[in-house]
């Protein structure tokens, strides 16, 4: 049962129940869709980025204890860095919840409580969704709603 | 004098060798039958004993086993024309699944008779394979798809059903049996109410026939599509019944070998049914698989799987009821053993990965049935579904498993 509880950390429950930065921002520089229709999680992403810079982030939406702890997470964790370190982020994060089960894990800080992830392949996803739907928001191309099927 | 057997389930478990399995170290309990179901000894030995000794391809050599296989193939026809009460087994097309033979129907049946302004009626509680055929064909011709609505427990609503069926509609594609919810449609009455408005009626069976006895001359339906996995049968191998006159009439769909009765460079004609839709060649050992697996339940007997299962479902309410917080999706007066819900403060896909770990497989999503979910406002159920064995036990260990996943949200 240990991975279970690896995966479901107290931390993880927390940002699940009371979800940090769960607001709309209106307006907002940037408003990206993400969705999962295998699962139906749903989450909408607002930024306000300034010089490069992401001044605020929140979210809106509904998924699992997952996604939702994963979106949290994350607007914390961006917020006031640049567009280039939040993409650098997302790359060190995405390495840690996909690299096999017993390697190295990437120095990631409140980040790391996701790390159980890695030995649940089928909930790989639910902890992307949120990333991806940013990765989408900050680039320069004009994208449609995200998904992560 | 047929001796009845009674309905043994430890028996049957010990047909199927994958139930005597382990998960996360916990015996499997397997509860995701709506997406497949396991596969008894003689069909793992059906489709090994064909490897083996008779592998050849069919309606096509002159030599021995070519032959044999061409019988087991055309055997296997006859059976399931059998098990699901088929005039002759000619009505009996090999598919890949049921989303291809209702596909098919669309192709080929619906697009030499669905015009522009006509309209197509679906159901409130249809999985995505009889829904988006249907999308794409009125899409393609301009014709309207109609929706006829469900009440909140999953129950259709047949009065509004009277109301959409008028002399524009041409087709009505229903499921027999709602993957997501359950419910069993009053299919009989629903083909009734369509052919006197002069429909064609296309019934979904993919869930309906691993459950309930199946008829489809008593139904007097047009089209049947059945997927050979969740009978029991290997994965690949699927089933259109269709009346012999519409078959007859209906164009080929896909071009190729075997469909054909000859071939020029200027000018194709075609086989007879139901070969005419069987181009390539098929799944032999797969549709072999499928026979012999409609064998076996016909053995048990399916008004017995029947009875057995509603024992299990009205066990598996009351259970689930039990559980605080539980609130169970779909509670038409009339179910199969199909049980979706959803718990206070923990998302289905929390609860499938927790119940995993206590070797309990569920389904949790949106069950491609994403309207329904839509119509009941709820973005995803778990989903237990049962079939003939499963055990009063195996709930039993579900249930503690959603009270430890209900102990780890705290």
């Amino acid at each position: 049962m240990s991975e279970l509880t690896d995966l479901y950390q107290e931390v993880i429950l927390d940002h699940n129940r009371r979800p940090h930065n769960f607001r709309v921002i209106d307006p907002a520089t940037a408003k990206q869709e993400g969705y999962n229709p295998l699962c139906g999680d749903r989450l909408t992403l607002y930024l306000t980025v300034e010089d490069g810079v992401i001044k605020d982030v929140a979210f809106q939406g509904s998924g699992c204890a997952i996604s939702k702890a994963s979106a949290s997470l994350m607007t914390d964790a961006v917020k006031g860095k640049t567009v280039a370190e939040a993409r650098s982020l997302f790359d060190r994060f995405h390495q840690m919840i996909t690299s096999p089960p017993g390697s190295a894990l990437p120095e990631l800080g409140k980040l790391s409580v996701l790390a159980g992830v890695r030995d649940f392949p089928t909930r790989v996803k639910c902890a992307g969704l949120a990333w991806h739907t940013l990765k989408a928001a900050v680039s320069e191309q004009a994208a449609g709603p995200v998904t992560t099927e | 004098m047929a001796i009845a057997i009674s309905f043994d389930v430890e028996t049957i478990r010990a047909d199927f060798p994958i139930l005597a399995s382990s998960v996360h170290g916990k015996p499997l309990v397997y509860l995701d039958n709506a997406a497949t179901t396991q596969k008894p000894r003689a069909v793992l030995d059906a489709l090994t004993e064909y490897y083996t000794s008779s592998n050849a391809n069919v309606h096509r050599g002159v030599h021995y086993l070519s032959g044999k296989a061409t019988d087991q193939y055309e055997q296997a026809r006859a059976s399931i024309a059998r098990f699901l009460g088929a005039a002759e087994p000619r009505e009996i097309v090999f598919t890949r699944n049921a989303t291809e033979s209702i596909n098919l129907v669309a192709q080929t049946w619906g697009r030499a008779n669905i015009k522009a302004g006509d309209e197509i009626l679906v159901s409130a509680i249809e999985h995505h394979s009889n829904i988006v055929p249907w999308y794409m064909l009125a899409a393609e011709k301009g014709a309207a798809l109609r929706v006829i609505p469900m009440f909140d427990s999953g129950e259709l609503d047949l009065e509004a059903f009277a109301r959409l069926l008028t002399s524009r509609t041409k087709l009505v594609a229903i499921s027999a049996l709602s993957n997501a919810l359950g419910t069993v449609t009053p299919v009989a009455e629903i083909i009734r109410q369509a052919h006197a408005a002069g429909a064609v009626v296309v019934v979904d069976g993919a869930q309906a026939a691993y459950h309930m006895p199946i008829d489809v001359r008593a139904l007097d339906c047009d089209f049947f599509a059945v997927t050979g996995h969740k009978l029991y049968g290997p994965t690949g191998i699927g089933v259109l019944y269709g009346k012999a006159a519409l078959l007859e009439a209906m164009p080929p769909w896909m071009g190729g070998g075997d469909m054909i009765a000859s071939v020029t460079f200027e000018h194709c004609t075609w086989n007879v049914i139901p070969n005419k839709f069987e181009a390539g060649t098929p799944d032999i050992a797969g549709a072999i698989g499928l026979g012999v697996a409609v064998e076996y339940v016909s053995r048990i007997g399916m008004d017995r799987i029947q009875a057995y299962e509603q024992e299990l479902l009205a066990y598996g309410t009351d259970a689930l009821r039990q559980v605080e917080g539980l609130r169970i999706v779909g509670t038409a007066p009339r179910k199969a053993s199909i049980l979706s819900f959803v718990m206070d403060n923990i998302h289905p896909h929390d609860l499938g990965t927790i119940v995993d770990r206590e070797g309990v497989a569920i389904r949790t999503g949106q069950h491609c049935a994403q309207p329904v979910m839509d119509r009941l406002g709820i973005p995803a159920t778990a989903r237990a579904s049962l079939a003939m064995y499963n055990t009063r036990q195996e709930i039993d260990a579900l249930v503690a498993a959603l009270h430890k996943a209900r102990k780890v949200f705290g």
